[in-house]
């Protein structure tokens, strides 16, 4: 039984010497271990990642550098600046970094779970529960604190994702295309709810305030439950493996004995929790979670445990751009960041169904 | 072994599978066969606890399937259905990398990394390892997901229609392995097949179903009559000896 002879050019694997060859004794006995001289394929590929890693690192450090030092106040020359810092800048900038790479990794993950490269909280619904569950709050106790009204808008995302799982579970859906197509309407109903009980309410105003994703009032002593979605991203990152088997179907999930229904179920809780914390922090970010997870695919793949740095990373970045962006064209005013995402969303929402199309 | 005792399915008043009693014996290749929509891959995807059962017992290697916790029993068995459709982009080494999930949990260990490579040559995929798999073809794809599941290194391999899609070359390079799987490695490989020459020629055991119902179970010499054959499959069928053994003609 002869092998075919390998590459040593691949970019992965440079132990091709080392390999062993298969012998009609199979290749259950006598493992073979690869010599000791030749690097771990990983420690190489890991090295090389570094590199850019720590310069894509370096990129958005700078992004968050011009975040902090952009703004109407003049910071250095002003009376109080640097306290102005520390209240608002500081602030809106570590929430750019925190929402920024939670909703970009809460995109992945449902993609993941729902094995729909369209799906994110923003076309399934999930951001629009969120918001209801947020209102609801408010109307029961007027005066609620933030961590209530948080825990509102917890509940009703996971409650709203869920429902959606299940429709979709139900119905076997031909085109992947029609999955975010019904996740919008879903979304677009419930916030028609949430508009109709505002304006009986009398409450559209702060409904708008809410929705429209911005971190123009991000200030010490507000944002602070935004840390919790760190727990969120650390959690992810312990579970990415069996997310990224989940990923590959129920079927294959089962086979290696993973529990299916165990892992939506943790996906949906830790996506819900990040959701419901951004929406009642920041607000809709439309589209993060889409481009972010679908650019970093098509770059890397989806071994989620490597791309999960990255995929946050990207996430921050335009986030970040897209706040600046919104900060500076009506200086000395600003426009709400998902005003600027949605445009720049939508754009590479299309491309990206253009690609799917073209692809079958 | 694999135990069936009993086993009953039903999916409607028209569809039912079962009662089942079948022993499938261990080392070998065991193919089933028969008509569409007999039960084939019902029976299959029942036995990899894929599917629950309505009625009855399975047990393979000893250990009740609707019992065994699903993460030990992932050491002991195997399965591999039809489709695989999914969307995530992962390089063929990542895939059959999974196929170690049930020992490491995703983060593999030197050993793994050994098994995966033997995998990988096995199926001889060496030299697209690091290509992702929506950019293989048919045939290295089948391929690769059959390296994963021999990576999980499971003494039963249960097998859905590896063949389809795959074209006459593939085919015969896929059965070679399978078979080198059995005979070199020591696997028990069940598998679900179309064409029953391929069945003659390449199996240990073959297995007829029909209607839900387990109706011939032997070795090749045994069912490739053209008497049992044109029962099993309600088609005329005449059995001749070939250059390299007996083939079944029904056109």
């Amino acid at each position: 039984m002869t092998r075919a002879p390998r590459s040593t050019a691949g970019t992965g694997d440079t132990g091709a010497g080392s390999r062993t060859s298969i012998t009609e004794a199979g290749i259950r006995p006598a493992p073979r271990v690869r010599t000791a001289s030749v690097e771990p394929a990983s420690a190489v590929v890991g090295q090389l990642l570094d590199w850019k890693f720590l310069l894509s690192v370096l990129g958005v450090l700078a992004l968050l550098a011009a975040s902090l030092l952009t703004g109407v106040y003049d910071i250095f020359g002003g009376e109080g600046g640097a306290e102005m810092f520390q209240i608002t800048r500081v602030p809106r900038t570590i929430a750019l970094v925190l929402s920024g790479a939670a909703m970009a990794m809460c995109g992945l993950v449902m993609q993941l779970l729902t094995q729909n490269r369209f799906v994110e909280p923003t076309t399934t619904g999930t951001t629009e529960w969120a918001g209801l569950g947020l209102m609801l709050t408010v109307i029961i106790y007027p005066d609620a604190s933030i961590l209530a009204r948080m825990i509102g808008a917890i509940i009703a995302a996971f409650l709203g994702t869920i429902i959606f799982f299940l429709f979709l579970r139900r119905v076997s859906l031909k085109s992947s295309l029609i999955v975010p197509i019904i996740g919008i309407m879903l979304g677009a109903v419930v916030g028609a709810i949430s508009t109709f009980v505002a304006v009986q309410m009398d409450m559209l105003q702060s409904l708008g305030i809410w929705f429209a994703g911005s971190f123009t009032s991000i200030l010490r002593g507000q944002y602070e439950v935004l840390w919790i979605v760190a727990l969120v991203v650390a959690a992810v990152f312990v579970a990415a493996d069996r997310f990224t088997v989940a990923g590959l179907g129920k079927e294959i999930a089962t086979n290696v004995g993973l529990n299916y229904n165990r892992i939506i179920l943790i996906g949906t809780i830790l996506v819900s929790i990040a959701t419901g914390i951004v929406t009642v922090v920041v607000g809709n970010l439309p589209f993060l979670g889409l481009i972010v997870p679908n650019i970093v695919s098509m770059l890397r793949g989806d071994d989620l445990r490597s791309n999960l740095p990255w995929v946050c990373l990207l996430g921050i970045a335009i986030v970040t751009v897209c706040d600046l962006i919104g900060r500076i064209i009506v200086m000395p005013f600003e426009v709400p960041v998902s005003l600027i995402l949605g445009v720049v969303g939508a754009a590479v929402f299309v491309a990206l169904l253009m690609r799917a199309r073209k692809k079958g | 072994m694999i135990t069936l005792s009993d086993v009953r399915k039903s999916y409607s008043d028209e569809v039912e599978i079962g009662p089942v009693d079948l022993q499938i014996p261990a080392g070998g290749v065991t193919a089933l066969v028969g008509p569409n929509g007999a039960g084939k891959s019902t029976l299959l995807t029942m036995v990899g606890r894929l599917l629950g059962i309505d009625d009855g017992a399975i047990e393979i290697a000893g250990f009740d399937v609707a019992s065994t916790k699903s993460k030990d029993l992932a050491k002991v068995v195997s399965i591999l259905r039809q489709e695989n459709h999914y969307i995530t982009r992962l390089t063929i080494r990542q895939l059959v990398g999974f196929g170690r999930f049930p020992y490491s949990k995703g983060r593999l260990t030197r050993e793994d990394e050994e098994v995966i490579s033997q995998a990988i040559d096995f199926l001889e995929l060496g030299d697209l390892e690091e290509r992702f798999i929506d950019e293989l073809s048919g045939g290295q794809r089948q391929r690769a997901y059959v390296a994963m599941v021999l990576a999980q290194d499971t003494d039963y391999v249960l097998l859905d229609e590896p063949l389809n899609n795959l074209d006459m070359k593939h085919s015969v390079q896929m059965m070679q392995h399978l078979r080198r799987a059995a005979s070199a490695m020591g696997r028990t490989i069940v598998i679900v097949l179309h064409d029953i020459n391929f069945a003659g020629h390449y199996a240990d055991h073959i297995c007829a179903v029909k209607q839900g119902k387990v109706v011939e179970f032997g070795t090749p010499e045994e069912i490739m009559t053209g008497e049992v054959l044109s029962r099993v499959f309600d088609t005329p069928v005449e059995v001749i000896d070939g250059p390299r053994g007996r083939l079944a003609v029904y056109y």
